[in-house]
C-alpha cells in the first residue's frame, strides 16, 4: 500500500516518530494509515474465511465425505463465520470509518489517535489466536460461529483460544467505536451541525453506539463460558444448576444488534453512492435519520426470534415475532428513500453505482426472507436450515459486502488519487451478481426441502441444487482476486483521478480536500457555511 | 487553531472517553446481570422449571396394576470397549424406582474418554424415563485395561401411555474426540 503515500510524494513530517519501512505502519497514528490497514486487514481475513467456505462448499459438491472429516467440517463452519464477521467485515467497515468520517467532518484526525492504532493492532493478534485454535488438541471450535454452551463448556483447548481471541476483538471494537464517536460529537468543524452530516456519519455513530452496548455483552458471555470451562461456575452446566439456554438469551442479545453493527455502516456507504451517482440530495435525509435510530433501538428487543424453538412461551414468541416485523417499517423507509433518490435522477452506471444497485435488489430480497423466518410457525419448520443460510448470506454479502465493495470503488480515488479500471469493474460486479445467486439463491430451496445447516454430508436428493451453489462459490472466489487485481492496478498504473471523479458526489471530502488526499487534512478546521 | 482551544478540546474529548468506558463497563456487568434476571423471570412465567421435583412426586404413585418390561441394549461406536449390562432386561412397576448395572471394559493399553448416548424404542417412551443416576450423565474415562461397573437408577413415569408394556433402553458409546493420548 505505500504506493498510495508515495502518490503524494510529502515529504512533510512523518507520523509513527518518523519510523520508514514496517515501523512507520506499527507506530502511525494517522487516521488514513489506519483505514489502510484495517482495509487491507480485513481484505486478508475475507480471503481466509473464503479458502474456508470453498473448502466447505468442496465437500458439499457430493453427498458422502469426500475431503474433510466431520469434525473438521464443523470447525471450518465455525471459522468462517467468525472471520468473516469479526475478522472481514467489521473491520472493513471501521477502515471506511477511519478514513473517511475526519475527512466528512472537517476534523484533522481522530480523537485518539493512538488508541486508534492500538484498536487496529490487537485485530492481528486476536485473528492469529483465532487461527492457532486449528493447531491444538481437539482443533478448533467445532461448535457454529453462535458458540453455543453446552458444547462450547466441552470443546478442547482451542475454545480457550477462541475466547481469547473474542475479548481481544471485543476491546478492539469498543475502543473503535469510543474513538467515533468522540470524533463525531467533537471534533466537528465549525458549521458542522450533527444533521448536516453526511448521512455514513450518522450511521457510524449509531452503529458505534450499539457496538458499545452490544459487544461487552458477547464479552460477557464468552467470560462465563471461560470461567464455566475452568473456574466450576455453572452459568450454562445444567448439572450445577445453570442453563444452556441462557446462553442463547445473551448471545442473541449481542448477536441480533451485532447484524445491524454490520447493516448500518453499509446503509451509510449506500447513502453515499446513490445520491452521487443519482446527482441529487439524498431524499428524506432526516427520515434516513430517524429510521437508522429506529432500527438501533429495536434490534436490542428482537434477539430471541433467533430461538424461537427452545420452547419460550407462546407469548414470548408473539411478543418476538410482531417486533422483529415492525423492523421492516424503519427498513422500508431507507429503501423507500433509496429508491425516491433515484427517481427522476440523471443515473449513471459506475462501478460504485452497480453495486449499490446490487445491494438494493438482493438487501431487500434477504430482508424479505428475514420476514418470512420472523413468523413463528414458519421458523419453527426452517430453523437451522440451509434456507436460514441463504437468507443471512443475502444481508451479509450482497448487503455488505457489495455495499463494502461499492464503498472501496466510490472512494479509491480519493484515497488513492488514482482510477480503477472501469471495465474490469463492471466485470467484478457481474460476475460476483450472478455467482452470487447461483451460491445463496438455490440454498433457498434446499432450505425449504428440509437440508440442515452445518453438517458435511446429505441425501441425494439435495444433489443438484448443491452442485449449483458450489458451482457458483468457486466462481465468486475467483471473482475476488479479479478484485485484488483490480484494486492493485489503480494503485499501481491507475489513470490518474481528477479532483472530482464523481461530479454527483458533493460532501466535504470531495469538495473541500484535494484529490488524492493528501497525509494531513483540516489542520485548521474549515467553516461550512 | 490556537492552542487553548486544542487543549480545550483535548480535555472534553478525555471526558468523553472516560464516560463511554464506562458505558462499556455497565454493559459487561449488564451481560452478567442477565443472569439472575433470567432466573426471576423464568420463575415469573413459570417456565423452565427443570429442577423442580416431578420424578420425585411421580414415585410416591407406585402403579402396581401394570408393569413393563425394560430391555437393556449395549453398543460401542468405534470404540475399542467391551459393554455389557449385567441383565439383559427386567420388569419393573410405573413409579417404582430400580436400578441396573452395566459393566464397561477398556480392552486397550491407553486411557480413552467415551461417553453414553441412550436412545429409547419406541422413542416416545424416552421422556416417561426418568433418570436419577446414569454414567451417560458424564464422561467416562478409562485407564488402559481398566473395567468398572456403573449403575444407572431410574424410574418409569405412571404417565407413561397404557399401550407402551416394553421399552428398549440401548447405549451407544461414542469416544470424546481429541481426548485420547494416542490415536488408534
Amino acid at each position: 500500500m505505500s504506493a498510495v503515500i508515495d502518490s503524494h510524494g510529502q515529504a512533510h513530517d512523518h507520523h509513527g516518530g518518523g519510523y520508514g519501512g514496517i515501523m512507520r505502519w506499527i507506530t502511525t497514528t494517522n487516521h488514513k494509515d489506519i483505514g489502510t490497514l484495517y482495509l487491507w486487514f480485513s481484505f486478508i481475513m475475507f480471503m481466509t474465511g473464503g479458502a474456508m467456505a470453498m473448502v466447505i462448499r468442496a465437500e458439499l459438491f457430493e453427498p458422502g465425505l469426500q475431503f474433510v472429516n466431520p469434525d473438521f467440517f464443523n470447525q471450518l463452519t465455525t471459522m468462517h463465520g467468525l472471520i468473516m464477521v469479526f475478522g472481514a467485515i467489521m473491520p472493513a467497515f471501521v477502515g471506511f470509518a477511519n478514513w473517511q468520517i475526519p475527512m466528512m467532518i472537517g476534523a484533522p484526525d481522530m480523537a485518539f489517535a493512538r488508541m486508534n492504532n492500538w484498536s487496529f493492532w490487537l485485530l492481528p493478534f486476536a485473528a492469529s489466536m483465532l487461527m492457532l485454535s486449528f493447531f491444538m488438541p481437539g482443533g478448533a471450535p467445532g461448535v457454529g460461529w453462535t458458540l453455543y454452551a453446552p458444547l462450547t463448556v466441552q470443546m478442547g483447548m482451542g475454545m480457550d483460544l477462541t475466547i481469547f481471541a473474542i475479548h481481544l476483538l471485543g476491546m478492539s471494537s469498543i475502543m473503535g467505536s469510543i474513538n467515533i464517536i468522540t470524533t463525531i460529537l467533537n471534533m466537528r468543524a465549525p458549521g458542522m451541525t450533527l444533521m448536516r452530516m453526511p448521512l455514513f456519519c450518522w450511521t457510524w455513530l449509531i452503529t458505534a453506539y450499539m457496538l458499545l452496548a452490544a459487544m461487552p455483552v458477547f464479552a460477557g458471555a464468552v467470560t462465563m463460558t471461560l470461567t464455566d470451562r475452568h473456574f466450576g461456575t455453572s452459568f450454562f452446566n445444567a448439572a450445577g444448576g445453570g442453563d444452556p439456554v441462557l446462553y442463547q438469551h445473551i448471545f442473541w442479545f449481542f448477536g441480533h444488534p451485532e447484524v445491524y453493527i454490520i447493516a448500518l455502516p453499509a446503509f451509510g456507504v449506500i447513502s453515499q453512492v446513490i445520491p452521487a451517482f443519482s446527482r441529487k440530495p439524498l431524499f428524506g435525509y432526516a427520515s434516513m435519520v430517524y429510521a437508522t435510530s429506529a432500527i438501533a433501538i429495536l434490534s436490542f428487543m428482537v434477539w430471541a426470534h433467533h430461538m424461537y424453538t427452545v420452547g419460550m412461551p407462546v407469548t414470548g414468541q408473539l411478543f418476538f415475532m410482531y417486533a422483529t416485523m415492525l423492523i421492516a417499517a424503519p427498513t422500508g423507509v431507507k429503501v423507500f428513500n433509496w429508491v425516491a433518490t433515484m427517481w427522476r435522477g440523471s443515473l449513471s452506471f459506475e462501478t460504485p453505482m452497480l453495486f449499490a444497485c446490487g445491494f438494493l435488489f438482493l438487501f431487500t430480497l434477504g430482508g424479505f426472507t428475514g420476514l418470512v423466518l420472523a413468523l413463528v410457525p414458519v421458523d419453527i419448520q426452517l430453523q437451522d436450515t440451509y434456507y436460514v443460510v441463504a437468507h443471512f448470506h443475502y444481508v451479509m454479502v450482497a448487503g455488505a459486502l457489495f455495499s463494502a465493495f461499492a464503498g472501496i470503488y466510490f472512494w479509491l480515488p480519493k484515497w488513492t488519487g488514482r482510477m480503477y479500471d472501469e471495465t474490469l469493474g463492471k466485470w467484478h460486479f457481474w460476475l460476483s451478481m450472478i455467482f452470487f445467486n447461483m451460491i445463496f439463491f438455490v440454498q433457498h430451496f434446499l432450505g425449504l426441502a428440509g437440508m440442515p445447516r452445518r453438517i458435511p454430508d446429505y441425501p441425494l436428493m439435495f444433489e443438484t441444487w448443491n452442485k449449483i451453489s458450489s458451482i457458483g462459490a468457486f466462481g465468486f472466489g475467483l471473482t475476488q482476486l479479479l478484485f485484488l487485481y483490480i484494486v492493485l492496478k489503480a494503485i499501481r498504473s491507475g489513470e490518474k483521478a481528477p479532483q472530482r471523479p464523481w461530479e454527483g458526489a458533493d460532501s466535504i471530502d470531495w469538495t473541500m480536500i484535494p484529490t488524492p488526499a493528501p497525509y494531513h487534512t483540516f489542520e485548521t478546521p474549515p467553516v461550512i457555511k | 487553531m490556537n492552542q487553548t482551544l486544542l487543549d480545550e478540546r483535548g480535555r472534553e474529548n478525555r471526558r468523553m472517553l472516560v464516560k463511554l468506558f464506562v458505558v462499556a463497563l455497565a454493559m459487561f456487568g449488564f451481560g452478567f446481570a442477565l443472569v439472575p434476571f433470567y432466573d426471576k423471570i423464568c420463575k415469573a412465567l413459570g417456565v423452565n422449571n427443570f429442577i423442580a421435583p416431578d420424578a420425585v412426586q411421580a414415585n410416591t404413585q407406585v402403579d402396581l396394576a401394570r408393569s413393563v418390561t425394560i430391555e437393556l441394549d449395549a453398543n460401542t461406536h468405534n470404540l475399542a470397549w467391551r459393554f455389557r449390562p449385567m441383565v439383559r432386561h427386567l420388569t419393573v412397576h410405573p413409579g417404582e424406582l430400580a436400578q441396573i448395572e452395566y459393566e464397561i471394559a477398556n480392552v486397550r493399553d491407553v486411557p480413552v474418554t467415551a461417553q453414553a448416548v441412550p436412545s429409547y424404542g419406541p422413542q416416545r417412551a424416552g421422556q416417561y424415563f426418568r433418570k436419577l443416576e446414569c454414567f451417560c450423565f458424564t464422561q467416562q474415562t478409562l485407564a488402559g485395561g481398566e473395567t468398572r461397573r456403573m449403575p444407572v437408577v431410574f424410574l418409569i413415569d405412571p404417565a407413561l401411555p397404557k399401550d407402551v408394556n416394553t421399552i428398549t433402553l440401548s447405549y451407544t458409546f461414542f469416544e470424546v474426540p481429541g481426548t485420547s493420548k494416542e490415536r488408534s
